[in-house]
């Protein structure tokens, strides 16, 4: 599975073929009753040796890493080494599978974790700071704060106000299309959703499915939610949404889904609920749709000329209030466990990692994502590469995607069937018992 | 199930024997004895009854999966209430799930007639075995995978052959159906094979005094040959039955068990497995599949046991 498709969060494949359900909680049953943890210690236990004898233990910081694609895994290689080289630290870093590391973070978590590990902003960070299971790098801050942009730092931010995270890179949402096709037919990027609106419609009478859809895994229909309700109702609205905090009988988040319908006829439907976001960014690839609301990965289906000639443009401006203030990026960072054996090494790794430099190694080897410190070098930036910096650099806001912002539990248990069962049937009537069952589900999640 | 009918007529009479002969144990054999039966039965404890217990227990629980015993916070049936009232997936999923089973009995069927045709000795029968089987081999990660390249909405074999637009996996009205039709294609073969070797066994006689008394094709089968594959019978009901409850793997992949393809076990999952797991509410889910098996399966194994070891008591 690609790395990008890790905005999902949505669970993976790997868990596939597991027998009778219950087994696993069982097992860690049996763990707790034995007064062991079975699954964190096994999972840690497969990777990282121990080191011995705890002399070295200065010098040594571990990391777990879930880099397990084949770019990323090779670029943190790269940047590792320079880590060692300018720190003097023993870098152990051990990798596990994307999707995997996602599934056992609990456990791992509670388990023997290393003292540095990969992870993602927002509420997804808060929840696991708020448990107690990492720890505060606030005095990192203190000293690398000035590379990053507050909405950085917010995103870095626990629920306590103090940092549990250091940014590293991260990639926009946005409308792609092919600037041949809009060349063609003189269209021009919709600022407001009034332009929207008419773009659809006459790429519609041009022949073309207006908007590619996809929705394999449930997540990529999220992206649509978060941009519709950050346009319509705000930033803070949406977040405390996610948190939530406001509910979703609000006739607020109704008229998101009301703007939702306007446009769902223009989207690729036939099929779009079993698409895989692969298999629509061909359909966008091959000029049958005309434009694709996804995360900027989604270059990664186009190369050489078809590369070149794909662009984006921000989600357009509904009300005029928020404007287009607020930007989704997903943020990949990392932070420190509960208890780091090696806590001052930790942090020293983390000051590395927030220079200008650990990116640029990292960025030369994957070029597909932005560097979050402001101060990195991008000269060597590509142009979708610049316009997304652009486009982030212009935001006051920056939001997570719907399952990092929310609680991964509420979003794949809840949210991602009830979009699905929106799309099936948009009508007025439908969506408000949908939001109203949303609401009853939610208060049953986010209790304590 | 074949062996258990075998060895059931040797032991009406060794039971006594064996009762007798216990007491006349030396310490050592008790020993060994008690080791033999102590340690499966350990086994079988620590690793079936005290997890099942454990998920019956966390079924009324609230549970992160964070913390020790103590962030467990007991809330009574409150999950089972509201899986039964707010939680949208759950009445889909046991309607799917009772159809599931009503079209693995119609594959089960399709097994059977198989079965049949290639007991008759047709030329080739060995490889149209072979093929049949093939899937059975191949697990239902990759079964969903290659099923995935023929439902395909733009690439599939299905839409590009024939020129259709049907939204095999996607539109919820029928992608249950798409599943199952992948799900049958494993499951015919592993009925074939299991009622092949039933056939090969029923005795050549039968078929032949059947014969001698005029009976055509049909009759045999339905008269002499069916009734004499019994214990295959119960074999082929039970797994039926237990493919179709445990159904997850096919529909996990295809879309994680959602949008049509709710089963309660794909709800299990997606409830347990992931960062912020519903411990006590997943457990909740399983403990109500557990009871659904439970009712399956008990009443047949009573009726069975009792037909085929109570009657032969008493003879």
């Amino acid at each position: 599975m690609p790395r990008s498709s890790s905005p999902s969060g949505s669970p993976a494949p790997s868990a596939v073929g597991m027998p009778l359900l219950s087994r696993r909680d069982m097992l860690k049953m049996v763990g707790v009753t034995a007064g062991a943890v079975t699954l964190p210690e096994l999972l840690a236990a497969c990777g990282s040796k121990k080191s011995g004898g705890g002399g070295t233990a200065s010098k040594t910081v571990t990391i777990g890493s879930n880099a397990s694609d084949a770019a990323p895994k090779a670029a943190y290689q790269q940047v590792f080494a320079k880590a060692k080289a300018s720190t003097g630290l023993d870098l152990q870093v051990n990798t596990v599978d994307h999707n995997t590391f996602q599934q056992q973070i609990n456990s791992y978590l509670q388990g023997t974790p290393q003292d540095v590990f990969f992870w993602f902003a927002g509420y997804r960070m808060q929840f696991f700071a708020a448990k107690g299971l990492a720890t505060s790098i606030s005095d990192v801050w203190d000293k690398i704060g000035s590379s990053y942009t507050p909405a950085l730092k917010a995103a870095s931010t626990g629920q306590d106000g103090k940092q549990y995270f250091v940014p590293f890179y991260y990639y926009p949402w946005a409308v792609f299309y092919r600037k041949s096709v809009f060349a063609k037919h003189g269209y021009q990027p919709a600022k407001t959703w009034d332009d929207y609106l008419a773009l659809l419609k006459q790429q519609k009478k041009d022949g073309y499915v207006p908007l590619a859809m996809a929705d394999d895994g449930g997540w990529p229909v999220q992206g649509t939610f978060d941009y519709l309700n950050m346009r319509i109702n705000g930033y803070q609205f949406h977040v405390d949404l996610m948190a939530g905090k406001q509910a979703w009988t609000d006739p607020k988040v109704m008229d998101v889904f009301n703007h939702w319908a306007q446009i769902l006829p223009y989207h690729d439907l036939q099929g779009g609920l079993a698409r895989k976001w692969e298999e629509a960014a061909i359909t966008l690839k091959n000029k049958k749709t005309a434009m694709f609301l996804l995360g900027s990965f989604v270059a990664q289906q186009f190369s050489g000329a078809d590369l070149a000639d794909l662009d984006f443009f921000a989600f357009p401006q509904i009300n005029a209030q928020f404007a287009q203030d607020s930007v989704e990026a997903p943020i990949d960072g990392f932070m420190v466990s509960r208890k780091p054996k090696n806590l001052a090494g930790a942090k020293t790794l983390l000051e590395y990692m927030a220079s200008p430099e650990a990116i640029a190694t990292y960025l030369k080897s994957d070029p597909t994502n932005i560097a979050a410190n402001t101060q990195a070098d991008t000269s060597n930036y590509n142009a979708l590469q610049k316009k997304s910096l652009e486009l982030i650099g212009s935001a006051q806001h920056i939001s997570q995607f719907m399952d990092r912002d929310s609680r991964p539990d509420f979003v794949s248990t809840v949210m991602i069937p009830s979009l699905q069962s929106f799309i099936k049937n948009p009508t007025p009537s439908a969506t408000s018992s949908l939001l109203s069952s949303i609401e009853k589900q939610k208060q049953a999640i986010f209790v304590g | 199930m074949a062996m258990l009918e075998k060895a059931a007529p040797a032991g009406g009479t060794p039971t006594r024997r064996r009762g007798r002969s216990l007491r006349s144990l030396t310490r050592r054999d008790r020993l060994v004895l008690a080791l033999m039966v102590g340690v499966p039965s350990a086994l079988h404890l620590a690793f079936v009854w005290v997890p099942a217990l454990g998920s019956i227990a966390l079924s009324f629980s609230r549970w992160e999966g964070i913390g020790g015993f103590s962030s467990i916070q007991w809330i009574k049936t409150l999950n089972y209430k509201q899986i039964f009232t707010i939680y949208p997936p759950f009445w889909p999923a046991v309607r799917h799930n009772l159809e599931w089973m009503g079209f693995l009995f119609l594959a089960t069927g399709v097994g059977l007639f198989l079965a049949v045709q290639l007991d008759k000795r047709l030329r080739g029968s060995r490889i149209y075995q072979s093929v049949i089987f093939m899937p059975v081999m191949l697990s239902f990660a990759i079964v969903g995978f290659i099923w995935h390249l023929v439902y395909s909405y733009d690439f599939g074999l299905i839409n590009n052959l024939f020129h259709t637009h049907v939204d095999w996996l996607g539109d919820s009205r029928i992608n249950l159906w798409s599943a199952l039709v992948a799900a049958s294609w494993r499951h015919v073969g592993y009925i074939m094979i299991i009622y092949l070797a039933g056939l090969k066994a029923v005795d050549a006689s039968l078929r032949e005094a059947a014969a001698i008394d005029g009976a055509n094709e049909w009759q045999t089968f339905t008269r002499v040959v069916f009734p004499a594959l019994k214990p295959i019978n119960v074999v082929v009901l039970v797994i039926t039955v237990i493919e179709a409850l445990r159904a997850f793997d096919l529909v996990y992949v295809i879309n994680k068990g959602t949008n049509g393809l709710e089963l309660i076990s794909a709800l299990v999952v997606s409830n347990i497995v992931g960062e912020a797991s519903r411990i006590g509410y997943g457990s909740a889910l399983a403990v109500i599949l557990l009871v659904v098996s439970l009712v399956f399966i008990i009443p047949y194994l009573v009726a069975y046991f009792r037909a085929n070891f109570g009657a032969r008591g008493a003879r």
